[in-house]
């Protein structure tokens, strides 16, 4: 922890490492096979990809332990970036088994693909352990430029290209407001480093003008990576246009990477300002979960719908951040990790809703699912009960540690307002499920489901979770807390 | 026996998981027993609990088993246990011995019933749930229970989706209505148990009774303010009660069960359960208490009008709620328990004899079209009767010592008026239990179709409704005014009530005996006499018609004031914040506007300026802010 340490540490760097490793295996595997045209040596390319993250898993479970910063302060090695490399790796898991049979339908190289998956996720796992603007910086683009390729993957289709484009100029729009914010931090402070800039913050030597106009601005850099409203505008066009494994990651792992670079640089850098960011940041919760509701209600094509329902998400899980504590860290944590679950798996089911040719599925296709495809169905309603935070699911544990968190934090009102906007939110995920059952099959209805077993694993291994974390939700929380090699953890 | 606990739960979840997996193999029969069987024999556990629970010396009846660390975040931590004591046994029995006869009455009911797996499983799985909710030793498993008996609430009121009819609309909607009506109580809920989570620090219902004592009033009165809004969700009371007439549309073995004897009572069970805290705030507690027996009384205005017997039960359940909530929030939570038990039965056997009418007329449930059915259908004839004197008070049976018990209790803890509210609603209930038993099976046949087709129904049915008419005269007699052996029985959880003076009590049974013997003899004198003196006192009360003919026009209010602003705010923001919606195929709040503002869309279907102005506003607004704040 110590800023004087002139030790590299490099083996922090580990999983982010592992993660480009693999990109760069996968690539070379898709090269080789395209100098040989054979067929299997291609297929090979997802599962490279998934062993990387299974690697990389393996890597951080062994690095579990005490915290170690690296390149002098730059970045940390903590529970909490753990945490967020974890959250990454289950969504990039699950997303690689999705795209597995979903991908080549859309786009030949697939190659390519599984390596930016892996890239944009070491990129997001560095927004985890940044502790410094710059790196913050430099990991943000790391992703969102791969993530604006992935959007536009379909180059032959019109809103495809478009999403991209969208994405691209409103991001690179977002993405100038975050780098003036963090100058005119370094304007006020000297520093980039966090630990700095939280001690210039407290030094009355300090003139804190500017550093107030930079907060404003950091956050709306990062409020549009994680769609708060009046910044959101761009992510139902994009979670639409974009393929839908490609949504589905984004909307999980984006969320968690951006999330986390938002709660270190708030709650380690900035913690003096925190009676002035703390109502700010409540009121765009506030914004964006009810906005984000609102707009759902009214949706018939299932990925603007769950869009939707992710800029309100993105409202919970900023709760956690008002409420300013290690308990609204913990809990934002453990909502990020089980949104991950039940929203890709969700998106996974719309992915076998949709018909050649198509990436979105209109909600018409669910009616009467349940007499078609009973276990489909009991899938999908499993996926809409927890984000509806019903419980015993894991959206149930993540709505109650983040409201409770704001409950001890003195923030009551945030809270009932949320839980509010949650019985609000319950309407719409039940109407998936009303159309589910109560409805009877017409010919809109899906009646043949093209399942391959890669997605159906994907789909099993979130359901799994899905469930497990609402039954035992200490299972993460011990994960966590025990640093299972601690002894091996370097010092 | 503690140790065999878990037994309690395991046969629910087995007889639904066998039903899951193994339901489409076996025949309507054969899922019914597996059901029933699994219930029964929750039944014989909880049954073999009490008995060992009553083995021990008084002050030693409450036993926890935890079975593991539910789970630990930052320095939280919720055990997943359960807690045997004198109440939550008494709920457990009454949920597996109701449920079970209810199950097995389904077997008769439900015959023609294609998709019975699914009804059974849905069936099993509430008892699951049920039982979750009334053995949990803190207020978290409690609400997974919560969650869970409203999931299969919403999943049985709508169980016949496709119908829809005048009285009820899309049964979907009626599902959906009390699914969305309930999350509200349910958030109150999540409210009252973070606050009592950061204020006490546990969730176990022993230790927030331990350091209740010692918490600042207003954080007691806000807890109690949010757990009142989570009782009137689930047990329908004032302003949340609205769900549970349309509720109704669900198959009537579901209204007994899950909307009269025992899912609507969670809120009753919880008010007791957390008796210490109403103790020590006793201006929510009169609050309660009010809204407790207001709600009794509108709801029996209500019972008397209703044409549909079902409606007419639906509200009676309202009614009767009223009573337990208000008798359990005024320091007579022992007879809360007790009327609970009671009416769990008798409410129970009028449901399934109005269900019984329901088989035997093919669907017809409208009184106006019944009449004279006590010829065809002579034992669901006299059960029903049973049924209805023990709801009317009738001296002797269940109801009358309930009630009486209820009354005597709110009469000892010295709130008058809210005792004389319960007397007048006493008589009122009186008349619509009778008028429904006289309408339906006494004087002459209204439709003769509809008499020709009735036929008494088989065993399966008939038997189920002799045992619950036998516990409704005799479940009282455990607990008569002289020899309270259930409220004493209750006492370990439910604490000593103060106890009724000879004098008080003699009163208050003198009164409940004129008041409900004047009920019978004006429900007979004019539904089945027609004597002119009971019409004119009934028009005395006419003007009262266009407030009664629309529900005291609540479901009116709830319409102007959140539906349609609802439903407009989303309408709004479908056109406006979202030009790309189009509304289709999933029923959206309200009326669809189709063609939205053209102009509206084309400005902002995808511009990337607009959305590129709209970044630019709100970083207008958050700098602002910054600026001056900081």
């Amino acid at each position: 922890m110590n800023n004087a340490s002139l030790e590299l540490n490099i083996v922090a760097l580990a999983p982010a490492a592992s993660m480009v490793i693999f990109a760069l295996l996968v690539m070379a595997v898709d090269v080789f096979a395209r100098g040989t045209r054979t067929q299997p040596v291609r297929a090979a390319t997802p599962w490279v990809a998934l062993l990387g993250v299974l690697v990389t898993a393996g890597v951080c479970v062994w690095l579990l332990g005490q915290p170690v910063t690296t390149f002098q302060g730059m970045a940390i090695l903590d529970r909490y970036s753990l945490g967020i490399a974890f959250v990454v790796l289950v969504a990039a898991g699950l997303s690689i088994l999705v795209s597995a049979r979903y991908i080549p339908r859309v786009n030949a190289q697939v190659g390519e693909y599984y390596a930016l998956i892996l890239l944009i996720s070491a990129g997001m796992m560095m927004m985890g352990a940044a502790t410094d603007l710059i790196v913050v910086f430099l990991a943000l683009e790391t992703f969102s430029l791969g993530l604006y390729i992935l959007a536009g993957l379909r180059r032959s289709d019109a809103m495809s290209s478009e999403a991209a484009m969208k994405y691209f100029l409103l991001g690179a729009f977002a993405s100038g407001f975050f780098v003036y914010g963090a100058a005119l931090v370094y304007g006020a402070t000297g520093a980039t480093q966090f630990e700095q800039i939280a001690a210039m913050a407290t030094n009355p030597a300090t003139d804190l003008t500017f550093i107030y106009p930079g907060i404003a601005l950091l956050i709306v850099g990062f409020g549009f990576k994680v769609s708060l409203v009046p910044f959101h505008m761009w992510t139902p066009d994009v979670y639409q246009g974009a393929p839908t494994p490609v949504t589905a990651f984004m909307s999980a792992a984006t969320k968690a990477a951006a999330f986390a670079a938002f709660y270190r640089v708030f709650l380690v850098a900035l913690p003096s300002q925190q009676a002035v960011w703390g109502p700010a940041l409540a009121t765009l919760a506030v914004l964006t979960m009810t906005l984000g509701n609102l707009a759902a209600l009214r949706q018939s094509s299932l990925k603007r719908l769950l869009a939707y329902s992710s800029i309100s998400h993105a409202g919970y899980i900023l709760v956690g951040l008002a409420a300013g504590s290690i308990a609204g860290v913990e809990a934002s944590l453990f909502y990020l990790l089980s949104y991950a679950f039940m929203n890709i798996g969700a998106f996974a089911v719309v992915t076998l809703l949709e018909k050649q040719g198509e990436m979105d599925a209109d909600g018409a296709r669910l009616r009467g699912l349940g007499q078609r495809k009973p276990l489909l169905a009991a899938v999908m309603a499993i996926f809409m009960f927890s984000l509806a935070g019903v419980p015993p699911f894991a959206g149930f544990f993540a709505k109650f540690f983040v409201f409770a968190a704001a409950v001890q934090g003195g923030m009551s009102w945030l809270a009932a307002i949320a839980m509010l906007n949650s019985a609000i939110g319950a309407y719409y995920y039940l109407r998936v499920t009303v159309v589910m059952y109560f409805n009877a099959p017409d010919a809109e209805t899906v009646s043949e489901v093209k399942s391959n077993w890669p997605l159906n694993v994907g789909i099993g291994v979130a359901l799994a979770f899905t469930i497990l974390l609402g039954v035992f939700p200490s299972l993460w929380t011990t994960l966590m807390e025990s640093g299972v090699v601690t002894a091996l953890a370097l010092r | 026996m503690f140790d065999y606990a878990w037994l309690l739960f395991a046969f629910p979840a087995l007889g639904a998981l066998i039903i899951l997996f193994l339901g489409p193999w076996l025949s309507q029969k054969i899922v019914g027993w597996i059901a029933s069987l699994a219930v029964l024999s929750a039944f014989g556990v909880a049954l073999a609990l009490f008995a060992s629970l009553y083995a021990l010396p008084e002050e030693a009846r409450s036993i926890t088993i935890t079975y593991w660390e539910w789970m630990t975040i930052a320095n939280f931590s919720v055990p997943a246990a359960v807690l045997i004591d004198p109440l939550s046994i008494m709920m457990a029995i009454v949920v597996t011995g109701v449920g079970g006869l209810i199950h097995i009455y389904s077997i008769g009911y439900m015959d023609h019933e294609p998709r019975y797996q699914r009804f059974f499983f849905y069936l099993n799985f509430f008892i699951l749930a049920m039982l979750i909710l009334v053995m949990s030793n803190n207020f978290l498993g409690t609400f997974v229970g919560w969650e869970g008996v409203g999931l299969a609430s919403y999943l049985l009121i709508g169980f016949w989706f496709a119908k829809r009819d005048d009285q009820y609309g899309w049964y979907a909607d009626a599902g959906k209505k009390a699914f969305l009506v309930n999350r509200i109580g349910d958030a109150a809920y999540l409210l009252a148990m973070f606050i009592i989570w950061s204020s006490v620090g546990s969730l176990t219902y022993a230790v927030v009774e331990e350091t209740a004592a010692l918490l600042p009033t207003t954080t007691l009165v806000f807890i109690t303010l949010l757990l009142l809004f989570a009782v009137s969700g689930k047990s329908a009371q004032f302003p949340l009660y609205v769900w549970l007439p349309e509720a109704m549309a669900g198959p009537t073995p579901v209204s007994a069960l899950i909307h009269a004897a025992t899912m609507v009572t969670a809120g009753v069970y919880l008010i007791v359960r957390t008796g210490h805290l109403w103790d020590l705030t006793p201006i929510v507690a009169q609050t309660v208490g009010w809204i407790g027996i207001l709600t009794a009384f509108f709801a029996a205005t209500l019972a008397i009008v209703q044409v549909d017997l079902k409606k007419i039960l639906a509200y009676s359940t309202i009614s009767q709620l009223g009573y337990m909530v208000a008798a359990a929030a005024v320091g007579a939570p022992g007879s809360a328990i007790f009327i609970l038990v009671a009416h769990a039965f008798f409410k129970a056997l009028l449901f399934l004899g109005a269900g019984s009418v329901m088989h035997a007329t093919d669907g017809v449930i409208d009184v106006r079209r019944l009449g004279g059915l006590r010829h065809k259908m002579p034992q669901t004839y006299i059960t029903f009767l049973i049924g209805a004197m023990a709801l009317g008070g009738i001296p002797l049976l269940s109801g009358f010592w309930a009630k009486d018990a209820v009354l005597a209790g709110i009469a000892a803890d010295g709130a008058f008026l809210i005792y004389s509210v319960g007397v007048v609603t006493a008589l009122l209930t009186a008349i619509y239990s009778f008028r429904a038993v006289f309408l339906t099976f006494n004087g002459k046949p209204r439709d003769m179709h509809v008499y020709e087709h009735a036929h008494e129904n088989k065993l399966i049915m008939v038997g189920p409704l002799w045992i619950l008419a036998f516990f409704s005269i005799t479940i009282g007699w455990f607990n008569t005014p002289f020899a309270l052996a259930m409220e004493e029985f209750l006492s370990a959880s439910t604490g000593h009530q103060e106890h009724v003076g000879l004098f008080l009590e003699l009163v208050v049974v003198t009164i409940s005996t004129i008041v409900s013997l004047f009920g019978l003899l004006y429900a007979w004198a004019r539904y089945i006499r027609g004597e002119h003196w009971t019409l004119t006192l009934a028009s005395w009360f006419a003007w009262l018609q266009p407030a009664l003919d629309n529900k005291w026009y609540v479901d009116r209010v709830y319409d102007a004031v959140i539906v349609r602003p609802l439903a407009a705010v989303a309408g709004w923001f479908a056109r406006v914040f979202d030009p790309k919606v189009i509304d289709g195929a999933v029923n959206a709040v309200g009326d669809v506007t189709v063609d939205a503002g053209e102009a509206v869309r084309k400005l902002q279907n995808g511009a990337i300026p607009t959305y590129a102005f709209s970044i630019f506003l709100g970083v207008v607004v958050v700098l602002i802010y910054f600026i001056f704040a900081g």
